[in-house]
């Protein structure tokens, strides 16, 4: 097992709690949003932007560029912020989400953000692009990888278990899912609208790898994905346990805080919570 | 009894394949688990490593052509056309219109002459569902040598197109060597009393209809109108201009097919008198193809008769 020091580690922490600001800050200016699973991604986020992927911002388009796809498309706000964190464009464009003539739309848009790589925000539809781009990358006899991030509302949806088998039918190695299990969906928790569990012994069962982690311990994400990398033959799912809303007391575990901005109030209180407006 | 060769367009779109992948090695092709009725088994069987099939997985088929389209590959997306496109319409929508995909959808068995499936597989609205997708291309190919050509063509063309093909052979109209061009109606026969605009299936009933409407002096013009998107305004504006009256047919629901998008140009460009010969708004049934054109109104005396009514409104 690989040791990641301290300071590197508090770099990517300090990387997502960015994230989280930025998220809360745009979802208060546009009045609408969905903070919750935009704050239970953002330490997945921060990980694969920030360690994990190969990728260029100057090169949005660099052929040999590692994929993501956000399949939870609602979590926008916080892909915008990990890419204008990464430099694909500047900070100052995150408070125009959702307003008229910006490039950063309610939910992902690949023509018109850069760094997007697929749009998305109809969900369940993730996987299947990320297979559609992992089959490309071995005709082209690529190394890059695809990482998709699903939310754990996404495993309703029947195309997420047909995007299953087929990663694993074709043995995409090169595949690697994150699913962010804050358990909880916009009518309640999943368990009460649509049972998930067992979850790990379904995608076992469709043939794939699977680990479990703590999805806001870096260490454990950025673990669990090496592993990844290592197996051969079939995909590899990540369940990460997240709390919805983690990182802002009263949205933790909030159904309320699902696609909802907060007032002034709350954002005020929340910014003090997530350490102050970005400098 | 009628004056053509018969041809399938699935075999046709299955060589168009196989010859595109001779010539490009961006070109992949997806199926959902009838290759060998859509004829993609044809690529299939020349470029194994360049066909995925899906399995009876529809929407997952589409998502993963954009997946392939967003990594650089030119895709063409193949089952039946009911399946095709009501049951992944969100996919289509999503994943291929709206990022403008470079994907082919070339989807068979579309309308009534499916036959004795019954209602369940013959689609009627597909025209209608793809065209008001932004982005979407629209093509209704009129027999075997265009459908080739079509294939070809658009092949060379960024973006989402829908090419709709039938099960049963077809009448063979062009010729083979004709080029195809994208939103340029071809005019099959001219005329200056009446014109008479199909698509598929139905441009070779028209055609027929020309010739009995000439036994009663009347001169009508045919129109294969292969692109119902985007439109060739210029040509269905003309020939109203022309002739002063317009008959649409076509192997498809009168509800959003071919026929209202040409009302619409004619409603705001120039007024003409017009009937719209085609399925009414209701379901098919179990039936042989010729059984069901003469149930569901799609034959050469629906034609004929529709001219006689739009010749008697023309003042």
């Amino acid at each position: 097992m690989e040791v990641y020091d301290g300071e590197f580690i508090g770099e990517l922490e300090a990387v997502a709690k960015t994230i989280r600001r930025d998220s809360i800050k745009m979802i208060y200016d546009a009045g609408s949003g969905h903070p919750g699973g935009s704050l239970s991604a953002a330490d997945i986020l921060a990980a694969l932007y920030f360690h994990i992927m190969k990728h260029d911002p100057k090169r949005p388009d660099w052929p040999d560029r590692d994929r993501f796809v956000l399949s939870k498309g609602h979590a926008a706000p916080a892909l915008y912020a990990v890419l204008a964190e990464a430099g694909y464009f500047e900070a100052e464009e995150l408070c125009t989400l959702r307003k008229m003539g910006s490039r950063l739309q309610g939910h992902p848009c690949m023509n018109k953000t850069p760094g997007v790589e697929m749009s998305t925000g109809s969900l369940g539809h993730g996987l299947a692009a990320g297979n559609g781009m992992a089959l490309a990358a071995k005709l082209d006899r690529k190394l890059h990888r695809i990482y998709v991030l699903c939310g754990d509302g996404e495993m309703d949806v029947g195309e997420t278990w047909e995007a299953a088998m087929l990663a694993s039918h074709y043995k995409l190695d090169n595949v690697t899912v994150y699913i962010d299990r804050n358990k909880l969906q916009l009518d309640g928790p999943t368990e009460k609208i649509m049972s998930l569990e067992p979850l790990a012994d379904k995608w076992k069962a469709f043939g794939w790898h699977v680990i479990e982690i703590n999805g806001h311990n870096m260490r454990e994400i950025i673990q669990a994905t090496n592993e990844a990398k290592g197996v051969k033959g079939r995909p590899t799912a990540i369940i990460c346990h997240t709390i919805k809303g983690k990182g802002v007391s009263f949205m933790e575990g909030s159904l309320h805080f699902h696609g909802k901005a907060p007032n002034k109030q709350e954002y005020e209180q929340a910014m003090k919570e997530l350490g102050g407006d970005r400098p | 009894m009628t004056k053509w060769e018969s041809a399938s367009q699935r075999k046709e779109y299955g060589r168009a394949l196989v010859e595109l992948g001779k010539e490009r090695g961006d070109i992949v092709v997806l199926d959902a688990d009838l290759s060998s009725s859509t004829r993609t088994a044809d690529f299939a069987a020349a470029f194994p490593e360049r066909f995925f099939n899906c399995g009876i997985a529809e929407q997952n088929m589409m998502d993963t052509a954009a997946g392939l389209a967003a990594s650089g590959k030119t895709v063409f997306v193949s089952t039946f056309a009911v399946f095709g496109t009501g049951r992944c319409y969100d996919q289509i929508r999503q994943s291929i219109a709206y990022p403008k995909m470079n994907i082919k959808i070339v989807l068979s068995h579309a309308g009534i002459t499916v036959g004795g499936d019954g209602a369940s597989h013959q689609i009627t609205e597909d025209i209608a569902l793809m065209r008001v997708l932004p982005n979407m291309t629209v093509i209704v190919p009129v027999d075997a040598p265009e459908t080739y050509q079509a294939v070809k063509t658009i092949a060379k063309l960024k973006g989402p197109v829908y090419v709709r093909i039938g099960r049963s052979d077809v009448p063979s109209l062009t010729d083979p060597s004709a080029p195809f061009e994208v939103n340029k109606a071809p005019v099959m026969r001219d005329g200056k009393d009446i014109t008479l605009i199909g698509c598929g299936i139905m441009v070779s009933k028209c055609l027929e209809a020309a010739d009995e409407l000439a036994k009663h002096n009347v001169d009508a013009r045919v129109v294969n109108l292969h692109t119902i998107k985007p439109l060739d305004e210029k040509t269905i504006v003309k020939a109203a201009r022309e002739t002063g009256g317009v008959v649409t047919a076509e192997e498809h629901s009168v509800m959003m097919g071919m026929g209202s998008a040409v009302a619409m140009v004619l409603v705001e460009n120039f007024h003409v008198p017009m009937k719209r010969v085609g399925i009414p708004d209701v379901f098919g049934e179990s039936g042989g193809c010729d059984e069901l054109m003469e149930k569901y109104g799609l034959t050469v005396e629906n034609i004929v008769e529709a001219a006689h009514d739009v010749l008697k409104r023309k003042k």
